[in-house]
């Protein structure tokens, strides 16, 4: 009777532990594909996306995280692919520098004559 | 006057960003293959469509020859478009054609080549699309051109037609 508990616990312990990582697993696939572009529907993510390259792309992500490549080995494997345009934040480099630092720029100009302003007064 | 100055640097900067976002409009938006030759990716294995053997597609790229890689399918209408300049290709030029039959059903694949015509050398088959994304494509048809040093020199997104094939007759006799 022992016995047969004991292997009813570790089962359950199995089949909850083995729940959890695909849930993991599955989160860290959407995580990646909602930053990846689809080429064919190009409105879309390949999350969102249903075409035959999204769906291929997204079964070769879950292969890739198989296989144990983190999400930036898999975003390298990609860019290297098709090129920086596959996925939707770019990273800085001089052609995005402006992208990057001009809402930064306009930030610090807004708050620099906002306070300028609150002072005067 | 400081406030003046403010101003116009407001709306001299408004006005570089209009025509900042203006050139970014002009853009090509669509996506298109990077110009820069890419060394193939030594590690894909596919199966062959007759024997069902799992095969290193480098192992099948003939070194003094111009190895030319095919997606294709069955249902796909552009792939029976391009059809007739594979197989002039391949019957009339010393040329390694490899077709990779993409996401297809095994028996469609057989009877397409079966009633067209085969212009491959080797067939594989890529049954979840998962190998042609590792090769970097997008769909179906699309052709790579592959020098000597197993680096793709060209890619034809979509059906080619009689400009790529003069194309690739002109690589070929280079």
């Amino acid at each position: 009777m022992k016995k047969i508990t004991l292997i009813i616990v570790i089962l359950l312990i199995t089949a909850f532990h083995s729940n959890i990582s695909f849930a993991d697993q599955k989160k860290n696939i959407d995580h990646i594909t909602k930053n990846l572009r689809c080429l064919i529907c190009q409105g879309q993510s390949v999350y969102d996306s249903q075409s035959d390259f999204a769906l291929s792309m997204k079964k070769l992500i879950r292969n890739k995280i198989k296989e144990g490549n983190t999400e930036e080995e898999i975003y390298i494997f990609l860019k290297e692919k098709y090129g920086e345009w596959i996925v939707y934040e770019p990273e800085v480099n001089k052609n995005t520098i402006f992208l990057w630092g001009l809402p930064l720029i306009l930030f610090i100009f807004g708050g620099l004559l906002i306070i300028r302003k609150v002072t005067i007064k | 006057m400081k406030n003046n100055k403010i101003f116009y640097f407001v709306v001299i900067l408004i006005i570089a960003i209009f025509f900042v976002l203006l050139l970014g409009l002009k853009e090509e938006k669509n996506y298109s293959p990077q110009s820069d030759f890419k060394k193939l990716n030594s590690s894909i294995s596919l199966e062959e469509l007759y024997s069902g053997k799992n095969i290193f597609l480098n192992d099948l790229l003939i070194n003094n020859e111009l190895n030319l890689i095919n997606i294709w399918a069955s249902w796909c209408l552009p792939c029976k478009v391009e059809h007739p300049y594979l197989i002039n290709l391949n019957e009339k030029f010393d040329v390694n054609l490899i077709g990779i039959n993409y996401k297809d059903n095994l028996e469609n694949s057989k009877n397409f080549l079966s009633d067209l015509g085969n212009p491959y050398d080797e067939v594989l088959i890529d049954k979840d699309g998962t190998k042609s994304i590792e090769l970097g494509a997008i769909g179906v048809p699309e052709t790579y051109l592959i020098n000597n040093e197993n680096k793709i020199i060209k890619k034809f997104i979509g059906p080619l037609d009689l400009d790529d094939y003069e194309n690739i007759i002109n690589l070929i006799k280079k």
